[in-house]
């Protein structure tokens, strides 16, 4: 996609716009001058990104073959630590919390999302502003996020259990309780993601013809009809970006979590990143701690690449 | 939608959905003015006693002035940074050909599919091994580049006319003079999106200036709060004056900056 829209050109004397051997008939001098211009614009990203980026992901790759505590040195191990972490208990659990959380999140802020931008998308007044208010959390950090909703899902004081108190409904331990901390998170995390969402939905949908609805109109489909068989086909790209943009967040999931519960109670919430910080800060364990990483590395990359290779079966490019 | 009954239903539930959506937020202005919200067990939307204790509390037990000073530095810096690089590597990929320029792309392509995690050990190592642990450049150095800016601007650049550059290549220009004069001023939309994004980013980034930012003098504003729910779990007051604290500025530049922030997700949901 991305390279297509590359356009070789340069404006040096001598070579023709389009052609993408300039250096070639340049004499040595100029081409020197030429190469320490490119690296000049080049060099002030590309460091910082084979220093902070490319590099340490190679380290990781090493590191995790070793037994390390952070401090002494290293111990060759292999691959024990992606054999013992594929069997361990604990961490089949997180990656399980982690699904759990996924699979919980996804439908809620896509269904969610879509009825918004559906909504937001007919001519109503004032839907600039409620657009607005709908966006307003994506901007807010997740530790705020975390904490609010800490506070309003608090089991004795908080205020969505004195509302449900009112009605009559004896409301839930929320955070407190091993089985309702998954849902509190993932409850926090949609309030947070739908308006962003809303957003990338809204513009999918203004992409739309609008000749094929009054099509179907005239051919008597009603509301229902047209949604199933015009708005969601149509909409298929934006629905397909933001399952693939969710799916790699959700397996990283980490602030919310950590704020809201700390991974517990009971470890009922622990997620896979929790448990690479808490091997690295807390147990000391960094081999094991990058092994993991590198393994939900694979995990996202593999399931990444098997939605680009199913995306030709529903996503419906015009 | 075209019944009348059917729009006034419409009307009404998005509009219950955005009370429903800003309550958090008006409840966490309300239990920030009300000293003692959480021992009283029916809560009140009006407070009976509303004050500014809780932010006074705040700031008297948290360096909160130096905390917000440390997010302050941190993002502005971060965010400056990404700009010049971004901008900088953005025209060589959409101006300059070189041999390799495609593959160095993907290169950068192919970092922003690198989740943050794997990096945690390798590059706590390296910043403990330069000595810049609970330091600013600590925490900024692995933002300065940002791959996701490189990829917008070219973008951005890729629309600026191509006869601009040559009137200006004739007139005798350089690449910087081309670069500074003509296609800066040109992608100014652009820029402005990215500015907003990396500020927003920084801003609110939580896991890297958690392990990066040890001493309490030196963290920033969710780091900071973070650690002050585990301190003081239980005065919501408290707590909420410091997330109504972190939200205001974000807010604030919302509000001036709501187009690009739009522009900016709509457009990578287009990609």
């Amino acid at each position: 996609m991305a390279l297509s829209a590359i356009r070789p050109q340069t404006l040096e004397s001598g070579s023709r716009p389009g052609g993408s051997r300039p250096a070639r008939k340049r004499p040595a001098k100029r081409r020197l001058a030429y190469a320490a211009t490119v690296a000049v614009f080049l060099l002030p990203s590309l460091i910082p990104l084979l220093a902070f980026v490319i590099g340490p992901m190679i380290s990781a790759a090493w590191t995790s073959l070793h037994e390390w505590n952070l401090i002494g040195d290293m111990k060759w191990v292999g691959l024990d630590n992606y054999r013992f972490l594929v069997t361990d208990p604990a961490t089949q659990q997180a990656f399980l919390h982690t699904v759990y959380y996924i699979v919980g999140y996804l439908p809620l802020v896509y269904v969610g999302g879509l009825g918004l931008a559906l909504a937001l998308n007919s001519k109503l007044k004032g839907r600039a502003f409620l657009r607005g208010i709908y966006f307003l959390p994506v901007v807010t950090s997740w530790v705020v996020v975390a904490l609010v909703w800490r506070w309003l899902l608090n089991p004795s004081v908080g205020v969505v259990n004195y509302v449900l108190s009112v009605v009559g409904i004896h409301g839930p331990g929320w955070w407190s309780d091993p089985a309702w901390s998954m849902p509190s998170i993932i409850l926090a995390s949609a309030w947070k993601d739908l308006g962003f969402v809303m957003v990338i939905l809204l513009a999918g949908l203004q992409t739309i013809n609008q000749d094929l609805y009054e099509a179907a109109e005239i051919d008597g489909a009603g509301w229902w009809r047209r949604l199933v068989s015009i708005t969601l086909p149509m909409l298929s790209p934006s629905t397909f970006f933001v399952i693939v943009l969710s799916l790699i967040n959700g397996f990283q999931v980490f602030d919310q979590v950590y704020v809201m519960t700390g991974g517990g109670p009971n470890n009922s919430s622990r997620v896979v990143v929790q448990q690479v910080y808490d091997l690295t800060f807390r147990y000391g364990q960094a081999g094991m701690a990058s092994a993991l990483s590198w393994l939900l590395f694979l995990v996202i990359l593999v399931v990444t690449l098997v939605q680009f290779y199913g995306q030709k079966k529903w996503v419906n490019y015009a | 939608m075209r019944k009348p009954a059917g729009k006034a239903v419409l009307y009404l539930a998005v509009i219950v959905g955005a009370l429903v959506m800003i309550f958090p937020f008006v409840w966490t202005v309300i239990t920030s003015i009300s000293p003692g919200a959480s021992l009283t067990t029916t809560p009140k939307l009006i407070p009976d006693n509303p004050s500014l204790a809780p932010y006074l509390q705040l700031f008297d037990r948290v360096p909160f002035a130096q905390v917000i000073v440390n997010s302050l530095i941190i993002a502005v810096v971060s965010t400056l940074f990404q700009l010049v690089t971004s901008a900088m590597a953005a025209y060589a990929f959409a101006r300059m050909p070189f041999r390799g320029r495609g593959a160095i792309f993907l290169l950068y392509l192919a970092t922003m599919m690198i989740p943050f995690q794997v990096l945690i050990v390798p590059l706590f190592v390296e910043m403990k091994s330069l000595g810049l642990i609970n330091t600013y450049l600590g925490a900024i150095l692995p933002t300065i580049a940002s791959a996701f800016g490189v990829f917008l601007l070219r973008q951005a650049i890729g629309t600026v006319p191509y006869e601009l550059d040559q009137a200006a290549t004739l007139d005798g220009a350089g690449h910087f003079r081309v670069f500074f004069q003509i296609v800066l001023p040109l992608v100014r939309p652009a820029l402005a999106t990215l500015a907003v994004f990396g500020f927003l980013n920084t801003w609110n980034s939580f896991l890297w200036p958690l392990i990066i930012l040890r001493d309490p003098l030196m963290q920033t504003l969710p780091v900071a709060l973070s650690s002050l729910q585990g301190q003081y779990s239980t005065q919501w007051d408290v707590l909420m004056a410091g997330s109504v604290v972190s939200i205001l500025p974000m807010f604030a530049l919302y509000v001036f900056a709501q187009k690009y922030i739009v522009q900016g997700v709509a457009g990578t949901g287009l990609k």
